[in-house]
């Protein structure tokens, strides 16, 4: 769940959304609906988290040879 | 001369026009020029001159005809028309009758576009199935254009604005000239390499059409085509359409659009995490404010407010059938009884004592009927009696002897015949007022005759 650090920002969301589902759907027993409303709050809050903490990133380059440099398009001269 | 046959105006222009409908060359007959002398006709059909630089020919475009028109034509553009040409008798002219008309300019690019786009489309390439879903929140996001274009810089900073969060990874490639093509084909193919990039934004800047052309390959497009990522055109400005637009998996207009149909809004997608909380929590406080209410409900519930009410209608029940029960069994008890008292009154009936009753009544009569029969005895035998008494008085020797009679006895026993006394036998002789005794002296029998 949410305590994974690995776990992608996607599929974050994704879980939420399917919690929020179920929640809407309102079909999950008592138990069940507030073991979803922890885990919705948490993986929430890590998707916010996440975000707010996502930085500018720069581009990675690849090569016709599959080499992968670092590149700033903004340190380029414009001459297209 | 004067023998010749002079051909009136109409037959000599119906038979040049028989010559003209004759000529299969005169049909289906593309030419191109300028137009000029443009008349768009309230009626719709359009009237122009079509010319170069040393001639011109009378040309008409019926209405049926311009629907198919994508411009509007105007003076002086060069035009490639397809139509047929005939005769106009009443002017006595020849005209071009237009079935299409398209700008000319584009020249061959424009028609290899237009063929290429047709080959394509009838191959099935730009079919609806065929596009690849765009996922909605991409971890790494593939770019395919000029390292050093604008376009770069566009998708970079609008990728970078709306989510910062996703990698992205360019595949450099020259988007202008002869060797663009190929170029972009291989970039494209080095990305489907990179086995996890979630979506790939192919594109350059705007520019002519010859600048674009690129875009526009056969090879390209079927590269995109065959991509496994999904791809989004990001070709040149809103107005530039391109092969590679119409095989695309999305098409965006510009690579500025490009980016932003890539990657979602991180202040949207704040938003959207914050409206996804408030949906958890309003979820939960409804489930529990309909549990609550359940459980009020429950709680209030009739039988559980008043347990008396659930077993009242059996108490009633009872009630009912023991009523019931009384009342039958009265009603038995009752017919028994009558039963009982008619056996009981024919028992009666027969009763010993009423027997006995009617015997003593029986016996009554006949002790009265005895009585009265004995009563009636004892009467007659009292009047019996008192005339056996008057009788007896009549015949008491007592009442004799007062007469002066006299019985005589021998001991004790009266003396009736001579016979029972003898000769110095002592006598008693009763009298009324005593007796005397005597002695036999003399016995005198009487006679007997």
């Amino acid at each position: 769940m949410a305590e994974e650090k690995d776990m992608q920002f996607e599929q974050a969301m994704h879980q939420l959304e399917e919690i929020v589902q179920k929640l809407e759907a309102g079909e999950a027993p008592l138990d069940d609906t507030i073991t979803l409303y922890k885990e919705g709050m948490e993986l929430s809050a890590y998707c916010q988290k996440k975000l707010q903490h996502a930085e500018k990133q720069l581009i990675r380059m690849i090569d016709q040879d599959g080499n992968e440099t670092p590149f700033d398009p903004t340190a380029g001269e414009p001459n297209e | 001369m004067s023998n010749q046959t002079f051909l009136t105006v109409q037959a000599l222009t119906k038979y040049v026009k028989r010559k003209f409908d004759a000529d299969p060359h005169l049909r289906n007959v593309y030419v191109k020029g300028e137009l000029s002398n443009v008349k768009l006709h309230p009626s719709g059909h359009i009237y122009f001159t079509l010319k170069d630089d040393k001639t011109r020919i009378q040309a008409a475009m019926f209405k049926s005809r311009t629907s198919s028109l994508q411009f509007k034509p105007e003076n002086g553009m060069n035009v490639l028309i397809t139509g047929d040409v005939t005769v106009y008798e009443t002017a006595g002219s020849y005209q071009l009758y237009v079935q299409s008309m398209e700008p000319d300019g584009i020249g061959a690019l424009y028609l290899a576009f237009e063929q290429l786009k047709k080959k394509l489309q009838q191959e099935g390439l730009f079919e609806e199935r065929f596009k690849q879903p765009i996922p909605q929140i991409p971890q790494r996001i593939g770019l395919v254009t000029a390292e050093s274009g604008a376009a770069l810089r566009d998708m970079y900073s609008t990728i970078n604005r709306r989510f910062p969060m996703v990698e992205m990874y360019l595949f450099p490639a020259l988007v202008q000239g002869r060797t663009a093509g190929p170029s972009i084909v291989k970039a494209i193919e080095q990305a489907n390499r990179l086995a996890n990039l979630d979506v790939l934004l192919v594109g350059r800047g705007g520019g002519s059409i010859e600048d674009l052309w690129a875009f526009n390959e056969e090879e390209v497009a079927r590269a995109i085509f065959s991509s496994r990522i999904p791809i989004i055109s990001a070709v040149g400005h809103e107005t530039d359409t391109t092969i590679a637009d119409f095989v695309s998996d999305l098409r965006a207009p510009t690579p500025t659009a490009a980016a932003e149909m890539a990657v979602p809004d991180q202040l949207q997608l704040m938003q959207h995490l914050k409206n996804q909380q408030r949906s958890i929590y309003l979820a939960v406080q409804t489930m529990l404010r309909q549990l609550n209410k359940r459980l009020e409900t429950v709680k209030a519930a009739y039988p559980l407010q008043y347990p008396d009410r659930l077993y009242r209608p059996f108490i009633e029940k009872l009630d009912n059938l023991d009523e019931r029960l009384q009342r039958s069994s009265a009603a038995v008890v009752q017919e028994k009884r009558m039963n009982f008292d008619r056996l009981y009154a024919g028992f009666q009936y027969y009763t010993p004592v009423r027997r006995i009753q009617l015997e003593q009544q029986q016996t009554k009569q006949l002790e009265t009927r005895l009585n009265r029969a004995a009563e009636q005895t004892i009467k007659q035998r009292q009047q019996h009696f008192v005339s056996l008494m008057r009788m007896m008085q009549a015949l008491n020797p007592l009442q004799v002897m007062e007469r002066g009679f006299s019985i005589g006895y021998k001991d004790n026993e009266v003396i009736k015949s001579v016979h029972d006394v003898a000769s110095g036998d002592k006598l008693t002789l009763q009298v009324a007022d005593g007796s005397i005794t005597t002695t036999v002296e003399n016995i005198i029998p009487k006679e007997v005759e």
